[in-house]
């Protein structure tokens, strides 16, 4: 347990070639946040057409957040790209987790062991939900 | 220790609330990819859907946490990436007050948003 490996430093991406699967795992998960974060601010801009809708118009369904929402959701680039954020959610989460674990001193033995898992149920999973994801009205 | 990475200093402040924040996300973030993609279709969102859920007031405390505790993690995250990259001194509280203002502007804005969602106020 106490052994100490000197792999450098994760940080220099350059000798990715060299890379073990935690450091893989690091570098997913940096990826993943930020992509997270970067979609959150997108997500709270959309979803500001809310303010100030005009009551009547929204009964009878041509407001501007429902036409901006339809009409984003009507564009399969913004399919695929829910499909990719969906991906980038699922890996976070998993491997968040199993980063939570490893903090708590949970299978610190099969850490590569979890992380190959995290990958392939995030794929199990992503690719389960395409069908949904596609489906639905489409101009 | 085994071999572990981590970009944060662990059982500090930051590391702390890291952790905190996640826990609490990962039963939201898969709620609201459930709720908004397989319940209710995605393209089938609409102003009155969105209002009718945020004017219960479990759901709109919830997604009012969701995007206080999103904001926190996804700023602290980012943040204290930079600082393990070796951001240090003046440009370090550039970044920090940036950063904190940032997110600041995210939940102000995030909060009107959800008051203009529902019938609750
Ligand atoms: C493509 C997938 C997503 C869709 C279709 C979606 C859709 C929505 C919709 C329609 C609302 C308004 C509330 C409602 O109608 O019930 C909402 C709110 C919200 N979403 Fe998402 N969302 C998605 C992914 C995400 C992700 C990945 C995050 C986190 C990074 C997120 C964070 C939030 C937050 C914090 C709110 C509350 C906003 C506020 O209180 O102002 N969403 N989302
Ligand atoms: C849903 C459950 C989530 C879990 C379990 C989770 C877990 C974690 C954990 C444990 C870390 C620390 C990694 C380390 O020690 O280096 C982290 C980092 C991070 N998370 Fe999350 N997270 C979740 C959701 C989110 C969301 C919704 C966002 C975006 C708003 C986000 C953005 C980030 C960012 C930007 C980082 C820093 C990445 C870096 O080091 O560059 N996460 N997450």
């Amino acid at each position: 347990m106490s052994q100490s490996y000197n792999r450098g430093t994760v940080e220099d991406f350059g000798r990715w070639r060299e890379f073990t699967a935690g450091m893989w795992a690091w570098i997913f998960h940096k990826f993943t946040g930020w992509v997270l974060v970067g979609y959150l601010f997108t997500h709270i801009a959309v979803l500001s057409t809310s303010v100030g809708v005009d009551p009547a118009s929204a009964q009878a369904g041509s407001d501007l957040y429902t036409s901006t929402l339809s009409g984003l959701e009507s564009l399969l680039i913004v399919r695929f790209l829910e499909v990719g954020l969906l991906a980038v959610a699922v890996f976070h989460i998993l491997n968040g987790i199993r980063l939570l674990m490893v903090d708590l001193g949970v299978g610190l033995e099969s850490q590569d062991k979890s992380f190959y898992a995290s990958l392939l149920l995030t794929g199990a999973i992503v690719v389960a939900s395409v069908p949904t994801f596609l489906g639905g009205k489409l101009v | 220790m085994a071999q572990h990475y981590s970009s944060f200093d662990r059982g500090g402040r930051r590391w702390l609330f890291q952790r905190l924040t996640a826990v609490f996300l990962i039963g939201v973030l898969a709620f609201h990819f459930m709720l908004l993609h397989f319940v209710n279709h995605a393209s089938d969102i609409t102003f009155l859907g969105t209002q009718a859920r945020m004017s219960q007031v479990s759901y709109f405390a919830t997604m009012w946490l969701f995007l206080v505790t999103a904001t926190f993690h996804g700023v602290n995250g980012v943040y204290n990436a930079l600082v393990n990259q070796g951001l240090t001194g003046s440009q370090k509280n550039a970044v920090k007050y940036m950063l904190g203002i940032a997110g600041l502007l995210l939940v102000v804005q995030g909060t009107r948003v959800s008051l203009a969602m529902t019938t609750l106020v």
